[in-house]
């Protein structure tokens, strides 16, 4: 059951992609351009994007974290990190500039690989590496570096 | 380049439906809708026992494509302009740099500015500053 509805929930979150036009590389890479505007390529959707996001999740979170636990869970596991240390900075950096790259963030690539697209076989593949390698870099034994995180992943 | 056309009623239509997805996986499995935290974690070391929920998952974001195709009979345009060499680098750094800066889009943009966090924050911040500044310096820069 629990499983049915994971895979629902990541259904309507691939939906949500395709309607709002962020499966479309073309249509991030055009909103990023902000050296489009004089020419008016500039493609402002994905600002309309976030608002609708971030409006429906600040409303529904706020309801839901007052539950006792999650339907299906014990507890709900969020975030309660603060501090801004030097890779909440250098990771968005690097994740940005392969983003203005291709045009695809994880989410618009993995739901890409269902158009049956090929470059985004390719894009995924590598996605994938390169989440493997920083997972790998960041259990490395701290003697060389200062701050080792303890859960990399979690923000 | 590829000119698109502005779309904000549809946008926003399907950013409110990302919402909705994020505030189902949070009141399902009580669990952050980051999709690099949730792929990346498909690989070891496995820190839980919440392998098959986060694959189910990701198996929807495929499945989604099919599905509009099954019912409308088409799909929306797609446009991927770069190349074989540049979707490579692109990923490994989209990779690296999601799983490094503890998120992505979903997980910073959408669920950690919902939550008011101050991390997240930094980090849309940052990544929409060098994903413009790298379109520019590729489009601008000759």
């Amino acid at each position: 059951m629990t499983i049915l509805v994971q895979f629902a929930i990541g259904l309507l979150f691939g939906l949500g992609l395709i309607v709002s036009g962020m499966s479309n590389p073309a249509k991030v890479l055009n909103f990023l351009d902000l050296g489009g505007i004089p020419a008016g390529t500039w493609d402002a959707s994905l600002a309309f994007v976030m608002a609708g996001a971030v409006a429906v999740t600040f409303v529904g979170f706020r309801h839901v974290l007052k539950l006792a636990h999650p339907f299906f869970a014990e507890r709900f596991h969020v975030p309660t990190r603060s501090d801004i240390d030097p890779k909440i900075i250098v990771g968005p950096a690097i994740f940005g500039i392969g983003w203005g790259l291709a045009g695809f963030c994880p989410g618009p690539a993995l739901t890409s690989l269902g158009f049956g697209s090929t470059s985004a076989v390719i894009f995924v593949a590598a996605m994938c590496a390169g989440m493997v390698l920083a997972r790998f870099i960041a259990q490395l034994p701290s003697t060389t570096r200062v701050a080792a995180p303890v859960h990399p992943l979690e923000s | 380049m590829v000119t698109t056309t502005f779309t904000p009623i549809a946008s926003l239509f399907g950013g409110a439906l990302i919402g909705l997805s994020a505030v189902l996986l949070m009141w399902a499995t009580g669990r952050i809708a980051g999709v690099s935290g949730i792929a990346a974690r498909l690989f070891p070391p496995y820190e839980d026992g919440e392998f098959a929920g986060r694959l189910v998952f990701v198996a929807g974001l495929i499945a989604a494509p099919v599905l509009v195709r099954l019912v409308t009979g088409s799909l929306p345009a797609q446009t991927i302009a770069a190349g074989t060499p540049v979707l490579i680098v692109a990923g490994l750094l989209t990779g690296f740099g999601a799983v490094w800066g503890s998120g992505c889009t979903s997980g910073h943009g959408v669920c950690g500015l919902s939550r008011l966090s101050v991390r997240s924050l930094v980090a849309t911040i940052t990544f929409m500053a060098t994903g413009v500044a790298t379109v520019f310096v590729i489009r601008h820069w000759s």
